[in-house]
């Protein structure tokens, strides 16, 4: 029956086909910029790492400016100083834990064929990999003692990879970062969190790093930072070592803290850190540290806009408003059928029969408004990523989406079809037949 | 086959109510062909309306086929109309845009044949009305005598127990109404009970029985012998 159906719908389309596209472009337009939005608005909102958002902690110490907080209301700094940094690395708490900034190198392969270019870097520490669960195509992590002899090894992205050795196994060879020459211990595969949850501080949604380093170079090889840099108080830096003495906060911190308990023990530690440095006239705030999980911290850090997430409300408005019209288009368009449903009635359909035939021509109206929707959504998110080019990962319809979009449509459609499908099987067949 | 025992119905609108049956009665036999006639207005289209259960009753009791139906649900009634009943309409009421192989398997369709048992009907209908070369024609493309005669065609192939015609001849000319009425005749030497609504007092005649319907009302009868008689001296 659903085939019959199917073929009545789609030759009743055909029959009026100015009322069918009006009643598809309209379902379309609406879906188009739902799913346009829903789009973005889902990967904003979307959980980089869900297998372990709630055992990774970012750090927040308020080392901030007395008088006024960092942020509203009362939100300590995102990012710790370099000496806080390294302090709460000592910590033998957490399971991991890593401190980290972004800087970047001019990078040129070792023949020195290709000609260098400037690329990102994260300094960080191994336990960055495994706490992120960063997959590794070839190689691995540098071992711990690179972290604190600053050992000259690099971690490259598969990106700068290709690049450089044409995709092949490059572990243990050599690349030039700034004229110095850094081996390779490890090349990373794919990895894209959306957003950049371990970093907030230079694009929500960036690209990460292009290769990584250990922490323990920076100092050594005074690396710069690519990242913010903030600070609340005058403080004369003429050096890279004032930079790592001062109160100025860049370096971002993490922890992998897999149980009440050893989060309360982390707190304390910083507790017990803030009131020793209180003691030497630093941390002039009252006591305000805090540990916040993935979804946490992506809330406090406001990835998900309230710009977005009204957008998102007023494309579903405007959804609600074309199916209002769909539903106008479809009473005069079943209604208009009211002598061919009189006749089927008088031959033995039912109510419910007749139902499931215009639900079927709904559906199927649907669905072509569905797919209508999706090409303009995908026009939709081409003007998002012309834009915004930090949207360029977020601007992008996978297959859930564009299964939740034909979902969408269908159910939409079919909600704005049944009143009229009701409707048009209440007719009275006796007074529709043309009889006497 | 079809009795209706002190059927009435109104029609209530605001500002008046009108009595299209009242205290209507009457048998109808299986195997019989009933002619019902009577002037615009007397309740000839609420009787068959009502007898082809497309229409409901107020008081009364009606049985077709020896079931009660005065109190189905919706959906029991069409099933009925669909299993039971065939109809025939003075405006024929094919589906346009359906060719005629579809427009005879529209009520196949709801009583959930397969395809191979709908064929089958199909083409035994369309074969038994003389269309079978017309089957993938539009009802634009075709005469109203050919048009009427796919609707009997689709009236037949459920194999109805009763067909109800509405004015079958009303809109074809004098030959093609002749033909009309001789397929309805053969039909019913099959042993299809049918009830024709007419105008047309010749037609009439050719039923084994007459019913005058007035004011909502049975007012005349010819009995079911004497209607055969007249008949056949007509036909002598």
């Amino acid at each position: 029956m659903f085939s019959y159906n199917l073929r009545l719908a789609w030759m009743s389309l055909r029959k009026h086909p100015v009322l069918s596209l009006l009643m598809i472009g309209a379902i379309g337009l609406g879906i188009g910029v739902c799913m346009t939005t829903l789009t973005v608005y889902t990967l904003m909102s979307n959980n980089p790492i869900p297998q372990k958002s709630d055992v990774l902690y970012a750090v927040q110490l308020d080392s901030w400016d007395p008088n006024r907080s960092w942020g509203e209301p009362n939100e300590p700094p995102p990012d710790l100083t370099y000496r806080d940094a390294q302090a709460l690395m000592q910590s033998d708490v957490p399971l991991r834990k890593v401190a980290m900034f972004k800087s970047g190198f001019a990078l040129q392969d070792a023949a020195e064929k290709l000609p260098p270019e400037l690329v990102e870097a994260r300094v960080t520490y191994r336990d960055f990999f495994a706490m992120f669960q960063v997959p590794f195509r070839f190689g691995g992590a540098w071992d711990a003692s690179a972290d604190e002899t600053g050992q000259q090894v690099v971690v490259l992205s598969r990106k700068t990879n290709d690049k450089l050795f044409g995709g092949a196994d490059s572990v243990g060879k050599t690349v030039k970062l700034d004229d110095r020459e850094y081996r390779v211990i490890g090349v990373i595969d794919d990895w894209h969190p959306v957003p950049k949850f371990y970093d907030l501080t230079t694009g929500d949604f960036n690209e990460p790093e292009e290769l990584y380093v250990p922490f323990g170079l920076a100092a050594a090889l005074e690396l710069v930072s690519f990242g913010n840099t903030n600070g609340w108080k005058a403080e004369e830096i003429n050096s890279y070592a004032d930079r790592l003495r001062s109160d100025l906060v860049w370096i971002q911190f993490w922890a992998e803290l897999p149980d009440a308990g050893t989060r309360e023990a982390f707190m304390g530690y910083m507790n017990q850190y803030v009131l020793e440095q209180k003691k030497l006239g630093r941390f002039p705030r009252p006591l305000d540290n805090r540990l916040s999980d993935v979804p946490t911290w992506l809330k406090v850090r406001e990835v998900v806009t309230e710009d977005s997430r009204v957008l998102m409300g007023l494309s579903f408005l405007f959804l609600a408003v074309c199916l209002l019209n769909i539903v106008g288009l479809l009473l005069a368009k079943f209604m208009g059928k009211a002598a061919e449903t009189a006749l089927r009635r008088a031959l033995g359909a039912t109510r419910w029969q007749i139902m499931q035939k215009n639900l079927v021509e709904v559906g199927l109206i649907g669905v072509l408004g569905g797919l209508l929707g999706l090409l303009l959504a995908l026009g939709g998110l081409q003007a998002v990523k012309a834009l915004y080019e930090d949207y360029d990962r977020l601007a992008q319809l996978n297959g859930q989406l564009l299964l939740l979009a034909l979902a969408l449509s269908l159910g939409s459609s079919l909600a704005a079809g049944i009143y009229p499908a009701w409707r048009a099987v209440q007719v009275a067949p006796a007074g529709l037949l043309k009889t006497q | 086959m079809l009795q209706m025992t002190h059927i009435s119905k109104v029609f209530r609108t605001e500002l008046v109510q009108t009595h299209a049956l009242r205290d209507f009665s009457l048998n109808v036999a299986e195997g019989e062909f009933v002619a019902v006639t009577g002037p615009s207005g007397s309740g000839k289209t609420t009787f068959l309306n009502i007898a082809g259960l497309l229409e409901t009753f107020d008081t009364g009791r009606y049985e077709l086929d020896g079931q009660d139906v005065s109190h189905l649900t919706d959906a029991a009634r069409s099933r009925l109309r669909n299993e039971k009943i065939g109809f025939i309409f003075q405006g024929f009421n094919l589906l346009p845009d359906l060719s005629v192989f579809d427009n005879v398997d529209v009520p196949l369709r709801y009583r959930g044949f397969s395809g191979v048992e709908r064929r089958k009907r199909i083409e035994k209908a369309l074969e038994q009305v003389g269309l079978a070369s017309r089957a993938q024609h539009l009802p634009s493309q075709l005469s109203g005598g050919q048009q009427q005669r796919v609707a009997i065609a689709r009236a037949l192939a459920g194999t109805p127990r009763v067909l109800f015609a509405d004015e079958p001849t009303g809109n074809l000319d004098s030959l093609m109404a002749r033909q009309v009425l001789e397929m309805l005749e053969e039909i019913n030497a099959q042993g299809t009970t049918i009830v024709m609504v007419t105008h047309d007092p010749e037609l009439a005649r050719r039923a084994h029985r007459n019913i005058h319907v007035m004011d909502g009302q049975v007012t005349d009868f010819t009995a079911f012998a004497s209607a055969q008689g007249e008949r056949e001296s007509l036909a002598a």
